[in-house]
């Protein structure tokens, strides 16, 4: 295994590979950290067999553990399957990144692309995070997943658990959107909807995780779920043949998939596989919601901590007022030349609207932001004509139909030729 | 006025174990000085040298974030509960 410890970010400080995630010394965030040595030929000292490995990724699994090697497990027995007890149940990744030419020529753009991770088995980037904690829960020997979640990540964590057989407990706010209330309940989940907002109910979790001997995906097991967004950009990387695009629109909440992505690219660059390790990161910018942006704020303000803010959006899935990896995320887009920007609700519905109708992909809110700043971005001039931008689209529409309602016309009409031609007037000039 | 005040289990090493403890005064920052005075080692844990809370280190009081009240000047009554929590959790 590549894994070796925890340490904290702020002060180094090293841990053993367990269910924590906060430094005791300075709570700061354990990450993991791994020693790719066993991959360099002749050890420490050697030299990586740079299309080897190449080879090796392109010959794993169609789904996230073809990227073993840069994940925070350890390899268990065989299952009966045959494949790795750690890696059973419900395989996320490989999903489609689209050459977007609809979309590039309306935005004045050379090359756009879209990732379309609404095509994971629960339908959110959310199933490449869940897959790597349910795997290192399992590891470590817990019965029980549990989360705080806008909804995309109860869908994915109510899903693993059914897939893998472990009871699971998924915390929401009580407000969230009804597809994505019914798409985690139908798991066989306890679903439990929290009286506030999702800031409310991650305290709440924060509070659990301490009593309960449960595997919260995204409190104690958060070092191993996060690193599950590094598996982004890898495939990114690969489906451009083991390179990097100049620039990536990421939506950010709590800013983990943002900067995992940057983390990702940059593991991968340092290792040479994506040719000159001096070649830089793509610009990296961020997108959020008006209603709840206290890191593009945060940004916009030259600062480096995010002051919390009370959310009022529809991008509910964006909507943590209190954003744990803030600092970090406004230390990747001002190191990588990007940015962080916000988009109002109108914008966010235009923005679903624009992505349909050029691509063909319906995602739901947080698409429409990520898609509304690739949209304000490029109407500012700030994407060179030349650039290849990738659009990282994390969700699906069906989950959030409200965003769309009203936003278009049904003609109703007998069943008549007739009828037909005199109510949609489109129809006679064909 | 007596705060119950709810310790973390990362700092309760450095708090003789305990998980809460009741401690007076009328607002936070009181309420944190008398923690400080109980439990010399929780001073650097939670706070920075210019005597801010740290970076991570969330505090609420009966359930709200000090941060959309009165910070460190926030009052407290009598019988609140001061929570303190990491605040890298989430997302």
């Amino acid at each position: 295994m590549a894994v070796t410890n925890l340490k904290c970010r702020e002060c180094a400080t090293e841990y053993p590979l367990e269910a924590l995630y906060v430094c005791e010394r300075c709570f700061g965030p354990l990450e993991v950290v791994y020693d790719h040595s066993r991959l360099l030929s002749g050890g420490e000292d050697g030299v990586l067999d740079v299309d080897g490995l190449r080879r090796r990724i392109q010959a794993g699994p169609q789904n996230i553990w073809r990227y073993a090697d840069f994940l925070p497990v350890v390899d268990g027995p065989p299952a009966p399957s045959g494949r790795l007890a750690s890696r059973t149940g419900l395989p996320a990744g490989c999903t489609p990144l689209i050459r977007a030419d609809r979309l590039a020529q309306q935005l004045g753009l050379a090359e756009v692309w879209v990732k379309n991770d609404a095509a994971n088995p629960t339908h959110s980037f959310k199933d490449r995070v869940v897959s790597v904690a349910a795997a290192r829960a399992r590891e470590l020997g817990f019965q029980v997943l549990a989360c705080a979640s806008t909804g995309n990540l109860a869908n994915s964590v109510a899903a693993h658990g059914a897939a893998l057989g472990m009871e699971s407990y998924v915390f929401i706010p009580s407000d969230l959107e009804e597809q994505k209330v019914l798409a985690t309940g139908v798991y066989g989940t306890k679903l439990v909807a929290v009286k506030g907002n999702y800031d409310d109910v991650n305290r709440l979790c924060t509070e659990l995780s301490a009593e309960r001997d449960w595997a919260f995906v995204n409190v104690n097991l958060r070092p191993y779920y996060a690193e599950g967004s590094k598996t982004l950009a890898f495939e990114i990387a690969e489906q451009l043949g083991f390179q990097m695009p100049d620039r990536c629109v990421v939506p950010i909440a709590s800013g983990s998939l943002f900067t995992k992505i940057g983390k990702g690219f940059d593991e991968w660059r340092e290792l040479g596989l994506l040719g000159n390790p001096a070649c830089p990161l793509p610009r990296m910018n961020g997108a959020q919601a008006t209603g709840c942006s206290p890191v593009a704020s945060a940004f916009a303000d030259g600062q480096d901590v995010c002051r919390p803010v009370k959310p009022n959006t529809i991008a509910k899935s964006l909507a943590i007022g209190n954003p744990a990896d803030g600092p970090y995320a406004l230390d990747l887009a001002r190191r990588s030349g990007g940015g962080v920007d916000s988009v109002s609700d109108e914008e966010i519905r235009a923005g679903i609207a624009l992505l349909a109708q050029t691509t063909g992909i319906f995602t739901e809110t947080a698409g429409g932001v990520t898609t509304a700043v690739l949209s304000k971005l490029a109407a500012r001039g700030d994407i060179d004509p030349s650039e290849r931008v990738v659009l990282v689209i994390t969700g699906e529409g069906l989950k959030t139909l409200d965003a769309v309602r009203g936003t278009f016309e049904t003609y109703e009409i007998d069943p008549s030729v007739s009828a037909f031609e005199s109510r949609v007037p489109e129809a006679v000039t064909v | 006025m007596a705060v119950t005040v709810k310790i973390p289990t990362q700092l309760r090493a450095a708090a003789e174990g305990t998980s809460e403890t009741q401690l007076d005064g009328a607002t936070v920052q009181e309420v944190l000085n008398g923690l400080y005075e109980r439990y010399g080692e929780l001073r650097e844990r939670i706070s920075d040298e210019d005597g801010s809370l740290r970076r991570f280190v969330n505090v609420y009081v009966s359930g709200e974030d000090i941060r959309f009240l009165d910070g460190l000047q926030t009052p407290v009554s009598d019988g609140a509960e001061l929570t303190i929590l990491p605040a890298v959790a989430g997302g």
